[in-house]
């Protein structure tokens, strides 16, 4: 069971709870849990990566763990906590806007 | 008796102000899709219950809503807008070539004839279609790519196109104004485009009477004379009673003919409105005055309407798209402002009221009188 904590905008946006829990199998990696999000709550489909190209939104953010993932490729797996429902992936809204 | 719904997009969200045939008494609803911007938000006219909003945000990008109870419930559609072929580019600020980048739906505009059937103004400038409600989604890409689109440079808020026209008497026809490329017509519902900028003249420009070019703002017309276009471009109050073949400036002694919306009384096709804005370098009202302008010869001979607007300290904004009228007798005239007020007047013009003062800015204003 993966863990995922949305912003509160597409929480709103996809009128979940404050966290969302998925069944993957396979590699965890953010692609896949994504991609298992946007099957669920297709009204996220665009909003959080590119539609076609699935490129990272420039203002979304992977974080878990304390750590940064939004650079790394989101085809590499996600640490072990995070994998094992330890720990939240959070997709956070950047500090950026108005 | 009829009553009154009116449609605010604002910065942080939609709102909805209903009120009964009187016009005095009016209740808010909202915000709907908090924290986000709501661009635009217009009803079918074939069924007032049946409304679409656009909604975007710079985190996640562009949202598509769809109301089939007048608002109570929405529910997400497509937003999936995909530029038809090789995009190609358009010029830059700067000059050089730029790819076209989908942005933003500024505008949307149900169709006259199908309820399912809605077009769509989107950032960078094209034209999109939907045929099912808002699902999916297509381009009429007849007019991005017209022989003029890599030579369209954007304004200062974005290369939008940010005006859609339906004529009701050519279903064939339908009108474009896109910022800062200028007005276009197609005769072929939506396959080809002509530029209708002659007699449009921009100081802003190197050809200052070029094809193309031009910050239109925004145009209008009275559904009973569809070949009757007012225009408020960046400077210039304009018309035309050739469909656009050709324009003459109305500015006549407006105190300033910046601005940016322009409407046309419900009843009466030769009184038309617009709010001046000092320059395109200061967006508020001259001499913090806030104060539409009415002209009941279709241009020129313009009459200052101050009944119940500010008259000192006001340094709001009026947005292209928040300025809309109802088909009550008499007209009841509506405007939105940066400074989040919904103003009404009840009686043409003559006197106003704030509806709601304290919302975020407003981008759009649209109003149903619903039977």
């Amino acid at each position: 069971m993966i863990r995922v904590v949305l912003p509160a905008h597409l929480k709103s946006l996809a009128r979940t709870a404050d966290e969302v829990q998925i069944e993957l199998d396979g590699n965890v990696c953010v692609s896949s849990v994504l991609s298992a999000i946007e099957a669920r709550y297709p009204m996220l489909l665009g909003t959080i990566r590119d539609r076609t190209t699935h490129k990272r939104r420039p203002h979304i953010r992977y974080f878990a763990c304390e750590r940064d993932l939004s650079h790394d490729s989101p085809d590499a797996p996600l640490p072990e906590a995070v994998a094992r429902g330890a720990e939240p992936l959070l997709i956070v809204g950047a500090m950026s806007g108005g | 008796m009829s009553s009154i719904r009116v449609l605010v997009g604002t910065r942080k969200g939609a709102f909805i102000l209903t009120c009964d045939g009187k016009r005095d008494a009016w209740r808010v609803n909202g915000p709907h899709f908090a924290g986000w911007e709501i661009y635009h938000v217009k009803g079918s006219p074939l069924d007032p219950d049946r409304l679409y909003a656009s909604q975007s945000s710079s985190w996640s990008g562009q949202v598509m809503q769809r109301s089939d109870d007048g608002g109570a419930t929405w529910e997400t559609v497509g937003n999936h807008f995909v530029y038809d072929g090789v995009p190609g580019t358009h010029q830059w600020y700067d000059g050089t070539p730029h790819p076209w980048e989908f942005a933003r739906v500024w505008h949307l505009e149900p169709s006259l004839t199908d309820r399912d059937t809605v077009y769509a103004g989107v950032e960078d400038a094209a034209l999109f279609r939907s045929t099912d409600g808002g699902q999916s989604w297509s381009e009429l890409s007849g007019l991005r790519t017209h022989t003029t689109g890599s030579s369209w440079q954007p304004g200062a808020g974005g290369m939008c196109l940010h005006t859609i026209l339906l004529d009701p008497k050519n279903p064939q026809r339908i009108f474009t104004a896109i910022s800062a490329a200028g007005a276009f017509r197609s005769d072929d519902a939506g396959a080809t485009w002509k530029p209708i900028n002659r007699g449009l003249k921009s100081a802003q420009i190197p050809d200052p009477d070029a094809e193309v070019g031009h910050c239109v703002h925004r145009i209008t017309f009275h559904p009973s004379r569809p070949h009757v276009l007012f225009m408020q471009k960046h400077w210039d109050v304009m018309r035309s009673d050739d469909a656009g073949d050709s324009w003459r400036e109305v500015s006549d002694n407006l105190p300033t003919d910046f601005g940016f919306p322009i409407d046309v009384h419900a009843h009466e096709p030769e009184t038309i409105y617009v709010v001046p804005i000092k320059s395109d370098a200061e967006h508020f009202p001259l001499d913090g005055q806030l104060r539409v302008y009415r002209s009941r010869t279709g241009g020129n001979a313009w009459e200052a309407l101050t009944n119940g607007l500010p008259q000192r300290d006001c340094y709001v904004n009026v947005l292209r798209d928040a300025m809309s009228v109802d088909t009550l007798d008499p007209c009841g005239i509506y405007f939105g402002t940066t400074g989040g007020q919904v103003y009404m007047s009840p009686d043409g013009g003559d006197s106003w009221k704030a509806i709601v003062h304290d919302l975020p800015a407003v981008l759009s204003v649209e109003v149903q009188t619903l039977p």
